[in-house]
């Protein structure tokens, strides 16, 4: 409120200053487009970001991220912490005081009972929640008060700052939710398609897979706010047509997701009618080695397991060499434009979780070249190099996507002037990330010698990212190829240094663990080469105001507070 | 004819039970998850206790035998209550939508009436341009007006949807501002201007469509009536003295009609299919954009009531087909 | 010994008045050329067109250019010679195409034959056609794909195996068309006067299917047929756009054309070059069929 005051005051004194405080619902309909459209609207049931983004219209947790992934209060006075009695000083409770008068949509009051049956109904086991693991390690979560909330971990949390914090986890109305818990989550078809929240806006429509209209909520916390007084939200379609309605046709405001083609950026960007934006999280493209042999001729069991380690890619020397014989400037320029940056970490952002790795960013061909003389691949009579009579041959795949099958005849062209006979492949993305155990295509069976696609950290904290890397995370036939650790990267010093950060509670110390940890699996052990460090591109048009493009959480996070230039 | 009718509907009862047990054993046996789509972060743990609550991992036949029920009882049951007020279902489970957990003929009926307007006059449209096309091509064979139709209907068929609707897209929306890219499907047509507005929002998917229809169709018409042009009954009719529109437009055209009708009975199920690039393209919420959706997620029961409701409609017109075979040739006899 | 020497082989006459027939139909003349220009240009362009290989830095610098006498069809966005690009598609999609066609074309009209002319397989088999017509064509081809895609390429090779895959899946989802009308027409046909005529002195019924049922839906089939060329070759490019199809570095004419999409607007001779390949051979083929189709008919030949 205080700060909203003072910029108030900023707006005042400042003539040239838009109507950007108008009146709440003054300023008419604000309109999205998604290139995929919206399923259902309660993130605990989600099958993607798309849902999470247009329910966090609605839905809001109690506290949210910035866009500089610094934490915010939502539903609550302030962010609690060690210094404010917050958290406990063993770490094992945090404790959250709602804000007075807070009200749902429907006008009912919003308390810690709901924040509890929230909890109560993710946790469940039946229910399928898909942002169960937020609630990892939570012991209890009880109401000590109508408006104070306090979360017990079983074990010490060094970041308490999961439960009801950010879009992937809002605070359900008990009242409306109460009968929809385990086996019937899914079957709520009305609460689950139009949730009542305390957001700037309620549902007022639904068609699957389509449209959502919204309406703002008159019992929003601020009075002033939101400037719109609907929304709507239509999904569909694909990244070009997306950006074209708004940045071509300006039939839309606001483009979630627009990734298309730097020099298309351009053009459409040429025709003045809106910008593109780019929230740099935490999402980096990258090529994964494969540590073990994927040879088709190996028994169905044993292909791409631990039994058979990788005849050529367990050569440190090698794996270096096809690293450096890559421009990662050249792959970014090409592929993303404005929305990509060379990198050589998996963790790239937050900056103080960043490690100050950059050895990767220049091509260094000679090098490389070197270093396979120097394991011993030497160029046979047609170019390729070759090792015991065997040639050097790589099998490389990745997603359908255009911007990777550049990517992948970029290196493709690469790794053939490396002497490399490089075999190409792409799978259709839901099968490659379907995870179906029969399927031989899956990123977790990784039947190829290296793999390309992109992943990110879940908030600012990677400590959970990195320890996908252990040991027991490789994906086997024991655990149905389930396991997150692609590579099969297995290093005792690891697996130590993981256990040290799980414990870890000084902010600083974390910091120099997980550069640490990102250092061993990218320059040291050059198991996963990243590329890019990817942002999301978004448009939105030159008439709305008041957009803050966020990475770490959703990015309409401050939706309440855009309004109409005119 | 009756009894052709009669055993034909009986028959094609354990033919559809056939059909819908292959689809159901082809769209399980696919690869896919329907986790696809969500994010990486989710670990793996979360994402089995998903598959549980789907109900995904029960045995294929398991799941096979409650589709069954929930298709021909609790969902018919549902509607018959919505009707009569009554309670026949229960309260059991209907068919639910794997990717959005809402009932599968929820989601039908919303997209029925889109798919039927914007594919359903693309249909018409191409049908209406493609009759007199072919049969004037026929009849003026070589002409200038033969040729300029060939032309037209080769770039019709041999240019892909997706393309041809971008193109129209950067012409009539982007350039010329003339009609929106994205369809409306809120807007209630209740006066004037609000059907001037659903017109503009469908005249682009209907331009795409209607033009890769009628290509097609007016190739089979014009040959068709060539190949009846110099038949001898024709010679005959002419010789009689009847005249030229009489002999094309009686004679000519009923015994051309064959193929003709085949064609346009094949494409009516694919109405109500959709026309899953186009309807994707131009954002229209149909049922082809519905099923792409579905396999794409994985979305098992959505794309095994969808695959079926497809097969009962092709299977109808087939017979349909046949019943005017024997209508337009009194010759053809099925007993 | 006269006689021996005036009489000329029957069929070579008959063949000769058909390639006259032909031969006198303008478009008929016009689509063998240019479909023999098309062929021409995929098997020897390789051996006449090949630029220089430039390095991925040269190549992105020269990227996104227009035509020009270094690259006649101009380069894509990374710099890579369309003209070579187009010429290699156009072997796969040629390819693709007519044996796709083919086999779709000959399994649909064995089917419509059987089914129209013997009743008793009317029945089984035209209701093996509507569950084709009714499966849902991606989950079909994914699972045709996984099943059989790492044996075929065993046996074949990988570049053969994909092949053979590709145009059997094709050839498999797209005969149904051609089946249902071929059959529509033998049910008029066999109650036509010259087949009852036929049948009534004992012809065998494989010689009435030969000599009068066949000659006489070679029309529709011969639309089917320019039909499925065309959506062989977009089929293919859905295929590929699903990841199912050739690798990734193999262009086709269809992916090209998909490729280009997303610079349509700012290069629009992305679009244009495959679009005019595949709209060409459409074109082509369906002048010789009308050529074909005329000369085949005995009543047009005499005139």
């Amino acid at each position: 409120m205080k700060l909203k005051t003072a910029l108030l005051g900023a707006a005042c004194a400042l003539s040239f200053a838009p109507a950007a405080f108008a009146d709440r619902g003054t300023d008419g309909e604000v309109k999205f487009t998604f290139p995929q459209a919206v399923s259902i609207m309660n993130p605990f049931l989600s099958s993607g970001t798309k849902d999470v983004y247009a329910s966090s219209l609605v839905l809001e947790p109690l506290a949210g991220f910035d866009a500089d992934g610094n934490l915010i209060p939502k539903l609550v006075t302030e962010i609690p912490t060690v210094e404010n009695g917050g958290i406990s000083a063993d770490l094992t409770t945090i404790t959250w005081k709602l804000l007075p008068d807070l009200k749902w949509s429907d006008g009912s009051p919003v308390t810690a009972d709901d924040a509890v049956f929230t909890a109560a109904y993710c946790m469940d086991p039946a229910g399928g929640c898909a942002q169960l693991s937020k609630f990892d390690g939570v012991a209890k979560v009880e109401a000590v008060d109508a408006s104070t909330v306090k979360v017990t971990f079983s074990a010490p949390k060094p970041n308490p700052y999961t439960a009801f914090v950010g879009a992937l986890s809002p605070i359900l109305q008990k009242a409306q939710f109460a009968a929809c818990q385990g086996a019937a989550a899914p079957t709520c078809t009305d609460p689950n398609n139009m949730p009542i929240g305390t957001g700037p806006f309620k549902v007022t429509g639904f068609t699957v897979n389509d449209t959502v209209t919204l309406a703002m909520n008159d019992n929003y916390r601020d009075p002033a706010k939101p400037a719109f007084a609907s929304a709507v939200i239509k999904g569909g379609g694909d990244a070009e047509g997306s950006a074209r309605a708004v940045m071509e046709t300006g039939e839309f405001d606001y483009a979630w997701n627009t990734q298309i083609p730097p020099d298309s950026q351009a053009s459409m960007t040429a025709a003045g009618k809106g910008e593109f934006v780019v929230a740099f999280g935490t999402l980096v493209e990258r090529i994964e080695m494969n540590m073990t042999d994927p040879d088709p001729a190996l028994p169905e069991g044993e292909r791409s397991t631990a039994k058979h380690p990788h005849p050529v890619l367990s050569d440190i020397k090698v794996r270096t060499a096809l690293s450096k014989a890559i421009d990662r400037q050249i792959l970014s320029d090409v592929g993303y434009g404005a929305g990509g940056a060379p990198t050589c970490n998996v963790v790239p952002a937050p900056a103080a979780w960043a490690s100050d790795n950059t050895g990767c960013i220049a091509q260094d061909m000679e090098g490389a070249k070197k270093l396979l003389d120097e394991a011993g691949w030497v160029p046979g009579a047609d170019g390729i190099r070759e090792k015991d009579g065997k040639k050097l041959h790589i099998l490389y795949q990745s997603t359908v996507n255009p911007i990777r099958q550049d990517f992948q005849a970029l290196i493709k062209d690469w790794w053939t002037e490396l002497g490399v006979d490089v075999e190409l492949k792409a799978i259709d993305p839901s099968v490659f990330f379907g995870g179906d155990a029969g399927s031989p295509d899956t990123f977790q069976k990784f039947y190829a010698d290296v793999e390309m696609y992109a992943n990110n950290s879940d908030g600012t904290d990677p400590e959970t990212y990195l320890s996908q890397y252990q040991c027991v995370n490789a994906p086997s036939p024991e655990n149905q190829w389930q396991g997150e650790n692609m590579n099969r990267y297995c290093d005792p010093a690891y697996d130590a240094k993981v256990k040290v950060l799980s414990t870890t509670v000084d902010v600083a110390e974390r910091q120099k663990l997980a550069k640490e940890l990102n250092d061993m699996v990218t320059k040291d052990s050059m198991t996963v080469i990243p590329l890019v460090h990817r942002g999301t591109l978004s448009a939105h048009s030159n008439t709305l105001g008041g957009v803050k493009i966020n990475a770490w959480d959703s990015e309409m996070w401050n939706v309440a507070d855009w309004f109409r230039v005119k | 004819m009756l009894t052709f009718t009669l055993r034909r509907l009986l028959l094609a009862i354990p033919t559809l039970f056939v059909i819908s047990l292959v689809i159901f054993l082809l769209v399980d046996l696919a690869p896919g998850s329907p986790m696809s789509e969500i994010p990486l972060t989710v670990p793996p743990e979360v994402r089995k206790k998903m598959i549980e609550a789907l109900g995904a991992d029960q045995p294929v036949m398991v799941r096979y035998v409650l589709w069954l029920r929930q298709f021909f009882w609790v969902e018919p049951a549902t509607l018959f209550d919505g009707w009569f007020g009554t309670n026949l279902a229960g309260g059991e489970q209907r068919i639910l939508s794997w990717q959005s957990r809402a009932p599968v003929f929820t989601i039908i009926g919303q997209r029925i009436p889109q798919t039927l307007t914007v594919i359903g006059t693309a249909y018409l449209v191409g049908v209406l341009i493609a009759l007199p096309i072919g049969i004037y091509s026929a009849y003026r064979q070589y002409s200038l007006f033969d040729q300029l139709g060939t032309l037209f209907a080769m770039i019709g068929f041999s240019v892909p949807t997706f393309f041809s609707g971008t193109l129209i897209i950067i012409i009539f929306a982007v350039t010329l501002g003339w009609f929106p890219t994205k369809y409306d499907t809120n807007l209630a047509v209740t006066d004037w201007p609000s059907f001037l507005q659903q017109l503009r929002q469908m005249a682009m998917p209907v331009m795409t469509l209607g033009l890769a229809n009628a290509a097609v169709i007016s190739r089979y018409m014009r040959s068709s009536m060539l190949d009846n042009m110099t038949m001898d009954y024709v010679r005959t009719a002419r010789a009689k003295g009847m005249s030229e529109r009489v002999v094309v437009l009686k004679h000519v055209l009923r015994n051309s009609m064959i193929p003709v009708v085949t064609v346009i009975a094949l494409g009516i199920p694919s109405i109500f299919g959709g026309a899953i690039i186009t309807e994707n393209l131009f954002g229209v919420n149909g049922i082809g954009a519905a099923l792409i959706g579905a396999i794409h997620a994985s979305d098992l029961p959505m794309v095994q009531t969808l695959a079926f409701i497809f097969a009962v409609l092709i299977v109808t017109f087939n017979l349909i087909a046949d019943v005017l075979y024997g209508l337009l040739d009194p010759r053809i006899r099925y007993d | 010994m006269t006689e021996t020497t005036t009489a000329i082989p029957k069929p070579d006459s008959a063949a000769r008045a058909i390639w006259a027939q032909f031969r006198s139909h303008k478009g008929a003349v016009f689509g063998l050329v240019v479909l023999g220009i098309l062929i021409l240009a995929v098997l020897i362009g390789p051996y006449l067109w090949h630029p220089e290989k430039l390095t991925v830095v040269e190549a992105i610098k020269s990227k996104n250019k227009g035509p020009s006498l270094k690259f006649p069809l101009g380069t894509d966005q990374l710099g890579r010679d369309m003209l070579q690009r187009m010429i290699q598609a156009g072997k796969v999609s040629l390819a693709v195409g007519f044996v796709a066609m083919l086999i779709a074309i000959v399994f649909g009209t064995l089917i419509g034959v059987l089914a129209g002319y013997y009743r008793r397989l009317d029945g089984p088999l035209m209701r093996l056609t509507d569950m084709f017509l009714a499966l849902p064509l991606i989950p079909l081809l994914l699972v045709i794909m996984m099943l059989f895609r790492d044996r075929t390429a065993s046996i074949l090779g990988p570049e053969l195996g994909a092949f053979t895959l590709i145009v059997f899946a094709i050839g498999i989802t797209s005969w149904m068309q051609a089946a249902r009308i071929v059959r529509g027409e033998v049910l008029a046909l066999k109650e036509r006067e010259y087949v009852l005529a036929a049948r009534s002195i004992g012809s065998a019924s494989r010689r009435i299917i030969t000599r009068h049922i066949l000659p006489n839906v070679v029309s529709p089939v011969m639309v089917a047929a320019t039909l499925g060329i065309a959506e062989a070759i977009i089929t293919e490019s859905v295929l590929s756009f699903l990841g199912l199809g050739f690798p990734p570095d193999f262009p086709t004419w269809g992916r090209l054309l998909y490729d280009g999409l997303s610079y349509m607007q700012v290069y629009p001779e992305r679009v244009i070059w495959p679009g005019l390949a595949i709209s060409l051979t459409v074109l082509s083929v369906n002048y010789i069929g009308d050529g074909l189709r005329d000369a085949l008919d005995p009543r047009i030949r005499g005139r």
